[in-house]
């Protein structure tokens, strides 16, 4: 009974959103007070109905009900319980849900923190929001109902993949989902400036926190998922240019684009149209990236099912929304207007180049994703795209762009001397420049590492990073110098600059990590005999045999591997060969001693055959790895930073001691 | 400069980038494509000789053998008509196994073995490579 009271939700939360989407959006074209007042209370109510839902689904994971075809398929009753709950967004229709849950989290913010906003952008925002959820309950409804019963209910669960049950996956989908729909109050927010007319600084205000947070949770879990794929596939690598990676980075790569052109716009008024494009296209690529994940059109391990119908409902969802946008962009854009002008050396030319590249990089991604379906359709035959492409386009696109984000804060708005503005960073461009070349050449000794090279390739990513680093010191030294109170000049910058610095340093850590991983890992894959020792940059390892340790639903062959660094003993390694119960699957567990210069990564092969206990151990040393998610992190935090900024909130102190008798919290804590 | 001309030279700017791009993108899809061909292909000689493609299909039973290393495996995919032994050094993924479908990337040497850079083998037990399977059928359709 309780699982019918799941789907029952789903179809009121679809009537709901429908309603929504056609009343508030009417009553805002009209102008009717009555219509416009709807659409706070149907926001409430589609949330609370599809948060029951997933209530009822969390409750049938739980009390293990496999009755429910979903649960039965995808848990079991030795699961242990926080992977019980993770289990339902662990395939196709659970994750669904998700993405619907947190679409109606996202509208149900908006309701409650767009007190100050005029009553007709609140309809429309909200609407657009009403019709999306529409569209993906529809989805469920009609393809991929989570509570279809199975009958007879199954003694047991099939259970979920070894490779989900890790903490990982707890907080890697429900964060990139963030981030997914999060994009869409950036896209509803445009397209209600196309419906109005009306795009202006205030506008801007008003869509850019709400981007910026989208924008930091995509971060966050893009960062958890290469952090997962790092210490749970395996083989130690951190992005794999896999498809399903890529449906995720090209929308966060518009986001970047967007929400630095969404800076632009309320600074300066200019880059209207171009705004709301990214806007849109963030969003497109948005569902794109559900497309090609949740279509079982790409074969990843993150593609469950492969029900030709669902990928036929969401490319039409696609093409609907990206057609209908572009559309309306086509036939309104020319009402908002291009807005500010600038010269063509100035902050805004800059950052329009950076958006531009950014774009483009996005682009590329896209065009080496599709390319393989493209030639597959088309009867060319099957083919894959590899990571050497996207390195081989990637890097010529990052390295003039991070260029120019270093120049960019330091740049005037509207107009700048070319000369004053070189004079201004020549002695940073040369001091990085200089240390860029020579620190290769004692690396090897400063961090005691196996290799000793030079490669033009490590100096390129030191000379970007410390870049960066040089035009963060100018810039800082900028705005502190002069006359006056040191401590109280560094308070009296906003929270918005140093969010971006922040985030740009985050890029600097970031580029150092891939910089130093690429150039100075050491990768060893080796037969080893009990006792025997491997010798590898600076450290020795010892393998000590495997043993048979029971864990809650699998057997697993423990390893044990002693490091020791001249002598001293440094760690003790348990990479681990599970075994699982229900579904026999085996699953490597490496195992790994992070450390901020370098982490030691080892991972178990398989045993060797007529051999007394020996087995193929992999051991890595990663240098500087973990600056790799550091960086992102630190992205993250100056995102933030940024939407903590004093004018958004002054805003909402305003509005509630008008006396509109709601109050608001601030912006970073809407969200959870 | 007057606005025309600025506005010219925007577009020469947002050309040459345009077409940097996409020079750049061709440019390296032609390198690092990698075709992917069934065994009865490239026992029909359809495959490059010296560069790098793929190749999907089955694990042959009773196939795999191992040096003494531990690491160079010895191992033949089939399509169930054709066969093509394979070898590769290194950790071989975890639902590597006798009889399950397998893709892998390397190239043909002069000994009619592949030397596999990469063996690839999907996290599901009932999982089939969409590679593997579609030479399983092509095999089939042959018949």
């Amino acid at each position: 009974m309780i699982p019918e009271l799941g789907h029952f939700s789903l179809i009121i939360a679809l009537f709901l959103a429908a309603t929504l989407g056609v009343l508030s959006i009417l009553g805002a074209q009209r102008n009717s007070r009555a219509l416009m007042g709807v659409a706070r209370p149907l926001a409430y109510g589609m949330f609370v109905f599809v948060a029951l839902a997933f209530g009822v689904l969390a409750h049938a994971f739980l009390s293990n009900d496999f009755s429910v075809l979903y649960v039965a398929q995808h848990s079991n009753s030795q699961l242990p319980g926080q992977y019980r709950f993770a289990a339902i967004w662990g395939g196709h229709e659970g994750s669904l849900l998700l993405w619907a849950l947190l679409l109606s989290v996202w509208a149900a913010s908006v309701a409650t923190f767009s007190r100050h906003l005029p009553e007709e952008m609140v309809a429309r925002v909200l609407g657009v929001m009403g019709l999306i959820e529409a569209g993906f309950l529809l989805f469920m409804l009609i393809t991929s109902n989570p509570f279809t019963r199975l009958l007879p209910a199954a003694a047991d669960g099939a259970d979920l993949n070894p490779l989900l049950q890790d903490p990982g996956l707890v907080i890697h989908p429900p964060m990139l989902y963030m981030g997914y729909v999060g994009f869409s109050v950036a896209y509803a927010f445009a397209i209600s400036a196309l419906l109005g007319g009306k795009l202006d600084a205030t506008w801007a205000r008003w869509s850019r926190p709400w981007t910026t947070v989208a924008w930091v949770f995509m971060t966050i879990g893009i960062a958890l998922g290469s952090g997962w794929a790092y210490y749970e596939l395996g083989w130690g690598g951190w992005w794999f240019w896999d498809p399903v990676e890529n449906a995720s980075f090209m929308p966060w790569l518009l986001g970047t684009a967007l929400i630095h052109s969404l800076a632009v716009t309320e600074k300066r008024g200019a880059f209207k149209s171009w705004t709301v494009l990214l806007a849109i296209g963030a969003f497109s690529l948005s569902l794109l990236g559900t497309f090609l994940v949740r279509s079982g059109v790409l074969t990843s391990v993150h593609s469950f099912a492969s029900d030709p119908r669902r990928g036929i409902f969401i490319l039409g969802f696609l093409v609907a929304v990206v057609g209908a946008s572009l559309l309306l962009f086509a036939w309104r854009a020319p009402k908002v207007g291009l807005g500010g002008k600038f010269d063509m050396l100035s902050r805004e030319s800059l950052l329009l180049s950076n958006n531009v590249l950014l774009s483009v990089a996005s682009a590329s991604v896209l065009i080496g994703t599709l390319y393989p379906l493209f030639m597959d359709a088309l009867g060319y035959g099957k083919l894959s795209v590899g990571a050497p492409y996207f390195q081989a386009v990637f890097v010529p696109l990052m390295v003039p762009m991070v260029f120019m984000m270093g120049l960019g804060p330091l740049a005037r708005w509207k107009k700048m001397a070319a000369p004053d503005l070189a004079s201004r960073v020549k002695w940073g461009f040369a001091g990085a420049l200089i240390v860029a070349l020579l620190l290769p050449l004692t690396m090897g000794k400063l961090l005691s590492l196996e290799s000793h090279k030079w490669s033009p390739l490590i100096a390129l990513g030191l000379l970007m990073s410390f870049w960066i680093i040089a035009s963060l010191v100018i810039s800082l030294k900028q705005r502190l110098s002069g006359e006056g109170d040191f401590v109280q000049k560094l308070r009296r910058q906003s929270l918005s600059y140093y969010g971006m610095q922040l985030a740009h340093l985050g890029v600097a850590v970031f580029i150092i990590g891939v910089t130093m991983v690429k150039g100075y890992e050491t990768e060893r894959d080796v037969r080893m005999n009990v006792g025997d020792t491997l010798a590898a940059g600076g450290y020795e390892f010892r393998f000590n045999g495997v043993s048979q340790v029971a864990g809650p639903n699998y057997v697993s062959g423990m390893g044990s591997v002693t490091v020791h660094k001249d002598g001293r003993l440094v760690t003790e390694l348990h990479p681990e060969k599970r075994v699982y119960n229900v579904s026999g699957m085996p699953l490597t567990e490496a195992s790994i001693q992070p450390g901020l210069f370098r982490d030691l990564y080892v991972s178990l092969g398989e045993p060797i055959p007529e051999s007394d206990g020996a087995w193929a151990v992999r051991i890595y040393i990663k240098p500087f790895v973990d600056w790799i998610w550091a960086g992102c992190l630190m992205m993250a935090l100056g995102g933030v930073l940024a939407i903590s900024d004093r004018r958004y909130r002054i805003h909402q102190k305003a509005v509630a001691r008008a006396g509109n008798g709601t109050i608001v919290g601030n912006l970073q804590g809407q969200t959870s | 400069m007057k606005p025309r001309q600025k506005r010219l030279v925007y577009i020469v700017i947002a050309l040459a980038a345009v077409g940097l791009a996409v020079g750049l993108v061709l440019n390296a899809l032609k390198d690092n494509v990698s075709l992917y061909f069934t065994p009865t292909q490239v026992y029909n000689k359809e495959a490059p000789i010296d560069r790098s493609f793929r190749i999907g299909g089955l694990v042959e039973k009773g196939s795999m053998k191992r040096e003494g290393d531990g690491l160079t495996v010895h191992f033949v995919i089939t399509d169930l008509k054709k066969s093509l032994p394979v070898v590769y050094k290194g950790i071989l993924p975890d639902l590597f196994k006798e009889g399950k479908g397998v893709v892998a990337q390397g190239k043909m040497e002069a000994d009619g073995v592949m030397h596999a850079s990469e063996v690839l083998a999907k996290h599901d037990e009932n999982y089939m490579p969409p590679e593997a399977a579609d030479a399983l059928k092509k095999a089939k359709s042959v018949q």
